[in-house]
């Protein structure tokens, strides 16, 4: 009698943490990813800005998860419009945007901040704290998500390192160059090693020699498994990159030049190779 | 670690923006100061007022040959009227050496007292001596103008038009001091939240770069309030400091020289540090907060 009575206590201590287990297994599935592998959908978005611009029009496109894709066009196309819909800056006047599943517009304002916080930005003007060191300007963005002391300790020199911004870590932004701004911003972009990378026109004030380090740290970050979009006019830049490309042309998609040609991978090193190749001419093809 | 954290980011940007800070902190203690000057004045004024007030009062003269039987009933009635706090009772006798100690030949002459014995009414409220005038001389609702409450009552003192007169003066001091304490109040909590924005917006792409980092509101605000905290007391302090210092080396010396000045009540100087304190780093604290609203919405 006791015996059996002190199995059962057994068996049922046992049992108990299983159903949970079955549970959350059961739950992943069936998670918000029902587009299973798109990070970014956009279906006939539209903006519209109060002064009667257009900024996007009808605008449908989406980007698998692990792509690195350029967004091109001439000033007033809706590059930054797209980027600004993305960060939820703007809304838009018309259509969806999906981003990991999720329905931006089903976002409450006071939950922002949560969504920004799975996105690394970068910026044209680098818009950096200029009141804080190198160390520091990273250290905020896991700060700001509640990051402890020794998760800065630890994370920061990291990215810093794989930015090549090991001997600046005291610096003020004021006392970088252009390119080691951009670095300082991509560190701090990616630190908390977001699902999704955005960068608007982020070569757009750098020469050409450290635009190419630039892309080529985007292009690091990208064989990580992060998704990659980046703005650019920088034509010449693009053709090199043979990269997914989409165009936008007064708010519409005009071009959307699947990667299939593209897609083999390479190293960094090859990569930044044939970026500083000085012709445009692809060498897989001569 | 949260507290820690956020002080630091605090310190840090009244460090790298001392200026705008500095003028901050000079508004408030500008602006304390002004107050804290004007408070014990409008103090002052209203003791004053209330002193004159106070002295707001109906005198009831018994018939000279009224006995202390008749006094003693008279009292009781007087005590038993609406709106009358207390009953002072001064006798012929008590009358008589007043006078003449003012006036010793004139009374010496009269060789007799011709004084009556008589009651000084103090109403509850000044504000409601004309109710008791008319209650005891019975020109009130109730006996319809049938003469004094007791026929042992002589005459009841007449001072409707002086009595009328301080209260409309008293009043028109004592609404002037309120009017003028708001318009002070409002222009020092406008002023503050003015330097308070200019400094904000000084740094409101910071704000910006903070929102798309991923930081929640409370996170970018919290330092800053605390900021606003720091100065707004920072500032307090020093003016509480300065007018200290006049107090003990300016005022005290001359109070005790000028009953004028040391006569009226004003608040204590404790409460008026706890006042100012507690308004100066309040103002800025909330102006900060506030202020702030319109620059996080990116």
């Amino acid at each position: 009698m006791a015996s059996t009575e002190s199995k059962h206590r057994l068996i049922r201590r046992r049992e108990i943490p299983a159903p949970a287990a079955a549970a959350a297994l059961e739950a992943r599935p069936a998670g918000p990813v029902p587009s299973a592998r798109s990070v970014i959908e956009f279906r006939g978005v539209s903006k519209r800005y109060s002064g009667g611009d257009t900024g996007l029009d009808q605008a449908t496109f989406s980007i698998e998860r692990g792509e690195f894709v350029f967004l091109v066009g001439s000033t007033g196309s809706g590059k930054s419009t797209v980027m600004r819909l993305l960060i939820k800056e703007l809304e838009p006047t018309g259509g969806t945007i999906r981003v990991a599943g999720h329905d931006l517009s089903q976002i409450q304002r006071k939950r922002i901040a949560y969504y920004r916080r799975n996105l690394g930005v970068v910026f044209q003007d680098f818009k950096l704290l200029p009141g804080r060191t190198v160390y520091d300007n990273v250290a905020y963005a896991l700060q700001v998500t509640g990051g402890t002391r020794r998760e800065i300790r630890d994370k920061v020199p990291d990215i810093l390192r794989l930015t090549g911004l090991s001997t600046k870590l005291h610096n003020y932004p004021d006392q970088l160059s252009g390119g080691e701004q951009q670095r300082v911003s991509i560190a701090r972009a990616f630190v908390n090693h977001p699902p999704l990378l955005l960068a608007d026109e982020p070569t757009g004030n750098l020469d050409p020699e450290t635009s190419v380090d630039i892309m080529r740290l985007l292009y690091r970050i990208n064989r990580t498994g992060t998704t990659v979009l980046i703005a650019s006019h920088d034509q010449a830049m693009v053709d090199k990159m043979r990269r997914r490309v989409l165009e936008l042309s007064h708010g519409q998609i005009v071009r959307d030049e699947a990667t299939g040609l593209y897609t083999r991978d390479e190293t960094t090193r090859e990569f930044a190779r044939r970026l500083r190749a000085p012709s445009a001419r692809p060498p897989g093809v001569s | 670690m949260k507290l820690g954290f956020f002080l630091k980011e605090a310190t840090r940007s009244m460090r790298r923006s001392a200026a705008p800070s500095f003028a901050a902190l000079a508004t408030v203690l500008v602006t304390m100061l002004v107050l804290g000057v004007f408070i014990p004045i409008v103090q002052a004024t209203n003791g004053a007022a209330n002193s004159v007030r106070g002295k707001v009062e109906v005198d009831v003269y018994m018939q000279t040959n009224a006995t202390s039987a008749d006094d003693q009933r008279v009292q009781h009635e007087l005590l038993g009227l609406p709106h009358v706090r207390s009953v002072q009772f001064v006798s012929k006798q008590q009358a008589y050496q007043q006078q003449a100690a003012q006036d010793q030949q004139a009374y010496a002459l009269l060789g007799s007292n011709p004084l009556p014995d008589t009651f000084h009414v103090i109403p509850d409220n000044p504000s409601n001596v004309l109710a008791v005038h008319s209650e005891i001389t019975g020109s009130g609702s109730s006996s319809g103008g049938s003469g004094p409450i007791d026929s042992s009552i002589n005459t009841v003192s007449n001072k409707q038009t002086d009595t009328q007169k301080i209260l409309e003066v008293t009043n028109l001091v004592t609404i002037t001091a309120a009017v003028l304490t708001v318009l002070l109040v409002l222009a020092s909590i406008l002023l503050i939240a003015n330097t308070i924005r200019l400094s904000l917006y000084a740094r409101r792409r910071e704000v910006e770069v903070m929102k798309l980092v991923g930081a929640t509101d409370w996170f970018i605000r919290v330092p800053f309030v605390i900021e606003g905290v720091i100065v707004g007391a920072a500032g307090a302090l020093l003016a509480i400091a300065v007018l200290g210092v006049t107090k003990v080396v300016l005022l005290d010396p001359l109070a005790s020289n000028w009953t004028l000045i040391a006569a009226p009540r004003t608040i204590g100087f404790t409460f008026l540090v706890v006042v100012l304190l507690g308004a100066g780093t309040l103002v800025s604290a909330v102006g900060s907060g506030l202020s702030l609203r319109r620059f996080l919405r990116v």
